[in-house]
């Protein structure tokens, strides 16, 4: 009876001797979000090892864009490898699932995709998710605010039928209609669609001053394309979805003028050298460039979850040992009140705000021959 | 919606429908022969887009890759069989078939790769190399299982899509492709504005379909599949090679799905994984034919274009939903009008 429990005790004080940080990430390297979820990624395997003189363990698994995966590598995480810390999913739908598993088990998480709704401040559950994204809210007003500064009036919406698309759509209707501008048409379209010409014939009939498109990477030129060969003369908008240099290649020529918000390193280069972003977005991505070519915006938020952890660690360790409740506990607390200069922006977390994202999280980008283009 | 808009519509659905038709007719033909519901044909037009794409950006395409793979997969399998079967002389002429010919044209599209060469040249590469692909994966996946129920062959047709898309991710990476238009003249008849692009991609599907009535009304080949297509042991009986009407059968199915990719880059973004959705829409064409009949088929992809492009102008959310709805009226109208045989297994 006595020889049964020995291994458990042998593993039970193996786990009190060596005091590693487990962090467990789960993330969208294959399915539809790949493009998001392989920078990502990429970023996990440029991190240090440790933080705070312990000993960090990366634990990445992928969910292949899939919800019940996503749910099933966070339980595994949680139970098997033991983790400190969750980061992830790479999307909304598959961090909303997480929300739940995490505070059952009370291990404080970050995740990395866009929706405001999985740290929705009225949700109990949520006092243990973090996120590092921009929420869609925050780039919805800086277009809203663009357009009415530039005499935009009306406007038109085109964009994924998913829930990316339906979120931008709701988020960008309480965005116009608070700077006064109407939305005239809205249309959808799925992300393998060959072709859009029927929605966009809807549009041009309509006639607004300018058309956002909702889409996230490369999909986002089909409509684009499609708006120029029709030739629409209003100003067309794009989601921070697309600032990567794959969208610069599918769209073109045709890309040129299009405006849209975006994090700030995207185009750190042309920041002035007084925003403290510039010098960490620069250290980010001078290191990922060297390793895996063309910089990627959703890399970033990996790396900002890094940059958030190495600056809670230290003092939860204070509090606890790594494995222990009393850890996970202190390092969300310390989650909470963090200030942290990233990547994307300037992180000030509080109580009601686990984004922590303020305007200096965003800027207004013109595509001008191919390249982005700071608008100052 | 007015008579401009409307032939719009339609121009952009019939392009489409060509497209379509293309993909429905290399369903009924895989269907006829080998019974095999063909699920990885949309695939082979993601793999003919990324490939076209990548030559053209000077890169090696992923499918260099695949070919030598699968060509060494195949030449050992080959070997095996031989060895198994006592026939030791067949060997060279098989490793030459099944090795030797695709590394052939592996090596012709990797030298190729970097040359920049014109158009017309990168298209022929990309046809060879994925139509290539075709054979090697008849002879790896289904001529072993030949005999096999139409429900086994639908399961491996499934893992072959699955295994295709993992592949497809690994060598193409996630993002996008697109290719340059062959041709951006367009000109106007009254009100309407036609563009050349679209009256290429009709021209190049109907002269297509043109070429497969010739070879199966009057090649030998092609009366060889169609007896097999009609009685596959009284054809085997009159000395038609069941292996090699499989074999031929699936090159030509991916000649056909690598026009289709071809045809369809310059129209649309292509991933790794949208091959799937186009084919699924052939798929539909090719049922309303019943599977069995090239000119319904090919009808009924039209009407799939059409329906498509009229639905995204009036209810956009619901294109999908309405396309693939389409499916059965369709099936309760063919289960009414036709007396169906039981397939005896």
């Amino acid at each position: 009876m006595k020889a049964r429990f020995l291994p458990l005790l042998a593993l039970a004080l193996a786990g009190a001797v060596h005091a590693d940080i487990n962090v467990g990430v789960t993330l969208s390297a294959t399915g539809p979000a790949a493009s998001l979820g392989i920078p990502e990624k990429n970023t996990f395997e440029m991190l240090p090892t440790s933080i705070g003189g312990e000993k960090i363990n990366w634990i990445v698994l992928d969910d292949a864009s899939d919800t019940t995966r996503a749910v099933t590598n966070t339980r595994r995480l949680i139970t098997e490898n033991k983790v400190d810390v969750i980061i992830g999913s790479t999307i909304t739908p598959n961090s909303l699932a997480m929300v739940d598993v995490v505070a059952d088990a009370e291990v404080p998480m970050i995740s990395m995709a866009a929706s405001a709704r999985i740290v929705d401040p009225a949700n109990p559950k949520t006092r243990w998710v973090f996120k590092t994204p921009q929420s869609d809210s925050l780039m919805a007003d800086a277009i809203a605010v663009h357009m009415k500064a530039n005499g935009v009036a009306t406007m038109g919406y085109i964009g994924f039928a998913d829930a990316y698309g339906d979120g931008w759509l709701a988020e960008m209707k309480r965005s116009a209609q608070t700077a006064g501008i109407k939305v005239v048409a809205e249309e959808k379209y799925n992300r393998a669609d060959p072709s859009v010409t029927g929605q966009v014939l809807k549009l041009v009939a309509a006639n607004p001053d300018a058309i956002l498109i909702g889409a996230a990477g490369t999909p986002g030129a089909t409509p684009q394309k499609e708006l120029v060969a029709r030739n629409y003369k209003g100003k067309i908008y794009q989601t921070h979805g697309v600032a990567n240099p794959d969208f610069l290649r599918v769209v073109g020529k045709d890309g040129n003028g299009t405006v849209l918000p975006a994090g700030p390193m995207l185009v750190y280069e042309q920041l002035p050298d007084s925003n403290p972003i510039k010098k960490v977005a620069a250290e980010y991505i001078n290191a990922y460039e060297k390793k895996f070519g063309t910089r990627s915006t959703f890399g970033g938020h990996a790396w900002d979850s890094y940059l958030l952890l190495n600056a809670t660690i230290p003092a939860a360790l204070r509090k606890g040992k790594p494995g222990t409740k009393e850890f996970r506990a202190a390092l969300r607390d310390a989650l909470e009140t963090a200030t942290v200069v990233a990547t994307h922006g300037v992180y000030v977390m509080t109580a009601n705000d686990h984004n922590g994202f303020d305007n200096r999280a965003r800027v207004m980008v013109r595509i001008v021959d191919g390249k982005w283009t700071l608008i100052k | 919606m007015d008579l401009s808009i409307a032939a719009l519509l339609t121009q952009d659905g019939i392009t489409n429908g060509a497209i379509y038709a293309l993909l429905a007719l290399a369903l009924v033909l895989v269907f006829a022969v080998t019974r095999v519901i063909w699920v990885p044909s949309g695939e082979f037009v993601a793999f003919g887009t990324l490939t076209l794409a990548a030559l053209q950006l000077g890169k090696t395409p992923g499918t260099v890759g695949l070919l030598v793979a699968m060509a060494v997969v195949a030449g050992a399998m080959e070997v095996i069989a031989c060895v198994r079967t006592g026939e030791t002389r067949r060997i060279p002429r098989s490793l030459l078939v099944w090795v030797g010919l695709p590394l052939a044209i592996a090596a012709a599209v990797y030298a190729l790769a970097p040359l920049s060469a014109p158009l017309p040249v990168q298209v022929l590469a990309t046809l060879a190399a994925v139509t290539a692909l075709g054979p090697l994966m008849y002879r790896i996946a289904y001529q072993p299982l030949a005999e096999a129920s139409v429900l086994v062959l639908l399961i491996v047709s499934v893992a072959v899509h699955f295994a295709l898309l993992g592949l497809g991710l690994w060598f193409f990476g996630a993002e996008g492709s697109r290719t340059p238009p062959f041709s951006s003249f367009s000109f106007s008849v009254g009100a309407v504005h036609v563009n050349l692009q679209s009256l290429l991609v009709v021209a190049t599907s109907v002269l297509l379909i043109l070429a497969l009535y010739l070879f199966f009304g009057r090649a030998l080949y092609g009366k060889a599949l169609r007896a097999t297509a009609l009685n596959r042991v009284g054809a085997r009986l009159m000395g038609v090679s069941p292996n090699f009407a499989g074999s031929l059968t699936f090159t030509l199915a991916s000649l056909l799905c690598a026009f289709c990719g071809v045809l369809i880059g310059p129209i649309t973004t292509i991933y790794y994984d949208s091959g799937f959705l186009i084919s699924l829409k052939g798929f539909v064409g090719a049922i309303i034919g019943g599977l069995a009949s090239y000119p319904l088929a090919a009808a009924g992809a039209i009407l799939v274009g059409l329906i498509e492009s009229f639905s995204s102008f009036w209810a956009s959310a619901f294109k999908e939903v309405i396309v693939f709805t389409l499916i059965i009226p369709v099936l309760l109208w063919r289960s009414l009008t036709t007396t169906h045989h039981e397939e005896d297994e």
